[in-house]
């Protein structure tokens, strides 16, 4: 159940570099998908998720630097300004290592209101930016942020279930 | 929480107050010399060059399966589109029968006239790599560069009118700014009366918007817009939008028009670049030359009825 997250201290292996770098080059490659329409305005930012799910697991791993730098790759493969990305994802991952402690103490449901105020707020950075530039704001952008908190349940569970360690089936 | 500590008996290097604060002036820096210079536009190509492989990956999903359908696509189908494609070919060459006579015509009056002959414009082909991921933003990426001189500032048209304008260029990527853009404008005529107006990209994939034209003004629902060639960009005679909805208010000093664009913004894979217009004469008054679409100014926004 949703409840059994990660609350009673499951035994993880350590995530391995590789395996930190491989998640994040699936979620680049989820976001640049060719989403159009709708589908476009609801498309959850899985790089943000799951840049999020490391700082608040692995907060010494994977820090502001390295979501910084994945800003940088999205805002020139969005053509979107150099650091609009940047910016947002650096004020998530802040927030993602200020708070792991205190997610990491609440269920996952709890976990995904925890989150959903941070995607808000590196949702809003990169808005208020295209605000100040451009003049004008797209409301149904922020629909991403419900969308990637939501996510944040089934992506979890997915990632927690990688890292658990395989059980040998002859023993007892 | 295997790696987290209550006591720091290792130096973790700066604390997150202090990253946040550089990463977040960095960005803002970087984001101002954008913005404002535009130094940066190498720099993007190197990474864009780096990350391009990438994206055609992601697209290959999509060509997949549009290349499956077209494996699995019936015999009936083909000859039912081979059968139009025959008659629109039909009718398409009668009408350039009449068209290379009239050109003719055209010229010998132009001579006549002692005007400047209008050229025709070498076109290249360019297939859609994929749309922005961008919400704020209507562009897409189509798979000719600056290795196929392809430069800033032409334009994009499909088979009935003018989809948009190259804005930036890679080496084997161009980003093309849809004319629907909110706010990019196209300098346009009707072509019923030759009225000239500009007509501004709105942000909503199927509407534009024709500002600033008096309640007066002779335009009925219907009419097509058409490039006007005057600024040089657009080569004349364009179809761009056409008519959709008029709303006359007399409490405003200008009427409410919206139109629909009339090429398949948002339908083709293949579309055409538009290379080789003629300079026009530099302006009297220098102006700033950018790659970026015209753009309303606030001021003009606030005006709006």
């Amino acid at each position: 159940m949703i409840t059994d997250g990660t609350k009673d201290q499951e035994f993880l292996l350590p995530a391995s570099t590789g395996f930190i770098a491989f998640s994040l080059f699936v979620a680049v490659m989820l976001n640049w998908l060719p989403w159009h329409g709708w589908g476009l305005v609801l498309r959850p930012d899985f790089v943000a998720l799951v840049l999020l799910y490391w700082c608040t697991h692995k907060p010494h791993r994977v820090g502001i630097g390295t979501a910084w730098v994945f800003g940088i790759f999205a805002d020139v493969a969005d053509a979107s300004l150099f650091g609009q990305h940047a910016l947002a994802y650096s004020i998530l991952a802040f927030g993602g290592i200020v708070l792991h402690r205190r997610v990491q103490m609440f269920d996952l449901r709890q976990q995904s209101m925890h989150v959903f105020p941070m995607l808000l707020l590196a949702y809003a950075a990169y808005a208020v930016v295209h605000w100040q530039v451009r003049g004008y704001i797209a409301w149904e952008y922020f629909l991403g942020s419900v969308t990637s908190a939501l996510l944040w349940i089934p992506m979890t569970l997915l990632l927690q279930a990688l890292r658990r360690p395989h059980r040998d089936p002859n023993e007892l | 929480m295997d790696d987290t500590r209550s006591i720091r008996f290792f130096n973790r290097g700066p604390s997150p107050v202090s990253r946040l604060i550089f990463f977040c002036v960095l960005s803002l820096l970087l984001l101002f010399v954008d913005a404002r210079y535009k130094y940066l536009e190498s720099t993007r190509e190197v990474i864009a060059v780096v990350i391009y492989p990438f994206q055609r990956l992601t697209a290959l999903p999509g060509e997949m399966m549009g290349q499956i359908s077209v494996y699995f696509e019936t015999q009936n189908q083909l000859l039912e589109s081979n059968a139009q494609l025959r008659q629109q070919h039909d009718l398409d060459a009668a009408q350039l029968a009449q068209l290379s006579a009239i050109q003719a015509e055209n010229a010998q009056l132009r001579t006549l006239q002692e005007l400047e002959q209008r050229v025709d414009y070498p076109m290249q082909m360019a297939e859609i790599v994929y749309v922005e991921r961008d919400i704020f933003k209507r562009k897409l990426f189509v798979n000719k560069g600056s290795q196929s001189n392809v430069q800033a500032g032409q334009v994009v048209v499909d088979d009935t009118g003018v989809v948009g304008q190259v804005t930036r260029v890679y080496p084997w990527l161009s980003e093309v700014t849809l004319v629907t853009d909110k706010d990019h404008a196209v300098p346009i005529q009707i072509q019923r009366n030759g009225l000239r107006a500009v007509v501004f990209g709105s942000g909503d994939i199927g509407e534009m918007s024709l500002r600033y034209m008096p309640v007066s003004a002779d335009l009925v629902v219907g009419d097509i817009l058409v490039t006007s060639g005057i600024d040089g960009t657009y080569p004349p005679n364009l179809p761009v939008a056409k008519i959709a909805r008029i709303e006359r208010d007399p409490a405003y000093p200008f009427s409410r028009i919206s139109c629909v664009p009339l090429a398949g913004v948002d339908r083709h894979r293949a579309l055409l670049i538009v290379s080789g217009l003629p300079k026009l004469p530099e302006h009297p008054a220098a102006t700033e030359k950018s790659a970026e679409p015209v753009q309303a100014t606030r001021k003009l926004r606030r005006r709006k009825p």
